[in-house]
């Protein structure tokens, strides 16, 4: 019954994060077709305005299709998976770099970190 | 055209200004946040869209009708204070909003009750202040209102029971209608708000979409709200 989302960013981004993530683990695959708004939104527990919404930006990065009588499905080919996974990587690396230059750590410094977690491996 | 439109209310006690030139339009298919501290004005404005107060200067109107008989078949109102009377049980309290409202959707509501585990032979007066706060709540969404206006819907219930009844607001909630939430509890409602309104004294500071000003200052509305509302 908890808010999984955090307060600070549009909840609608967080949710096309959440699908997005699920596409790429497999949890959904292509051609599954998605809960309705409706159902969508009861599940995540939001304001169905606010499903729309993620929903609109799916559709519009072309990850999600609708047809106007039977609902949404997912609309991906293997490339379209691997530019997600790609992005996805740059993203959240970007996100890791930005808080580790933030407590003043270098380039450098961070690849050598990298280097050595990858040895220990 | 908007569901409800106040142009340049005021609204005065004696010589204290409870609400000063306010404008507000609400369209429909929103939830909307009417966020405010203790004393904001929030509740005279909702009572003047109730038509339990007048305004000393401007309009009220709700989809295009001032409030009056009219209104009151398209507003459904949980105000503040609860006025279902104590000696009545919910089944009681069940047929009284039949009675009253022709849209009222009974199997709904008792649907909704049985989800809070709230019994229909319970007398009201014997039920925590949370759970009356649950039936009225029931009974309110309940309705296939276009406009809801909720006063403080959680004020009395524990933060463990709030997500329920968020939960509840949201599942009852068609899309055509647009549900105006009275709060101070803004951490706690936010996600499920669609615009928020800000109100500080008598005056309305932020009218706008949640999501654009959380994207504008990569703060929630809570944060916003505090900055905002320091002392």
């Amino acid at each position: 019954m908890n808010n999984p989302f955090s307060n600070e960013r549009p909840i609608y981004l967080q949710i096309v994060d959440r699908i997005k993530v699920k596409i790429i683990t497999k949890e959904y695959a292509a051609g599954d077709k998605l809960p309705s708004v409706r159902e969508m939104a009861s599940l995540m527990q939001v304001n169905p305005n606010t499903m729309q919404r993620a929903f609109s930006i799916l559709e519009s990065e072309g990850i999600v299709r609708s047809h106007r009588t039977s609902g949404r499905y997912v609309d991906l080919d293997e490339a379209k998976i691997a530019k997600l996974r790609k992005d996805l990587a740059r993203e959240q690396t970007e996100a890791f770099l930005a808080s580790m230059e933030q407590m003043g750590f270098t380039m450098e410094e961070i690849l050598e970190e990298l280097e050595k977690l990858r040895k220990e491996k | 055209m908007s569901i409800l439109e106040l142009k340049n209310i005021t609204k005065k006690f004696g010589s204290k200004v409870a609400l000063d030139s306010i404008h507000v339009t609400l369209q429909p298919g929103k939830i909307v946040g009417l966020l405010g501290t203790n004393g904001s004005g929030k509740t005279t404005m909702i009572k003047l869209i109730n038509d339990l107060l007048t305004p000393d200067q401007g309009t009220v109107q709700i989809n295009g009708k001032k409030p009056g008989i009219d209104t009151k078949k398209i507003v459904s109102y949980l105000p503040e204070r609860s006025y279902l009377d104590p000696g009545m049980t919910v089944k009681e309290a069940l047929r009284l909003f039949s009675d009253f409202y022709a849209d009222f959707d009974r199997k709904k509501a008792e649907g909704l009750l049985q989800e809070f585990s709230i019994s229909l032979d319970s007398r009201i007066k014997t039920l925590s202040k949370g759970t009356r706060e649950k039936v009225q709540l029931v009974l309110v969404m309940s309705r296939k209102a276009k406009l809801f206006v909720l006063d403080e819907p959680m004020a009395g219930v524990d933060p463990a029971a709030r997500d329920h009844i968020l939960d509840t607001i949201l599942s009852s909630y068609d899309e055509e209608a647009t549900i105006l939430i009275s709060t101070h509890l803004i951490a706690d409602v936010e996600r499920v708000l669609d615009e928020v309104i800000f109100l500080d004294h008598g005056k309305i500071t932020r009218q706008e979409d949640a999501d654009e000003l959380r994207i504008r200052t990569g703060k929630s509305i809570d944060q916003i709200f505090r900055e905002d509302f320091r002392c």
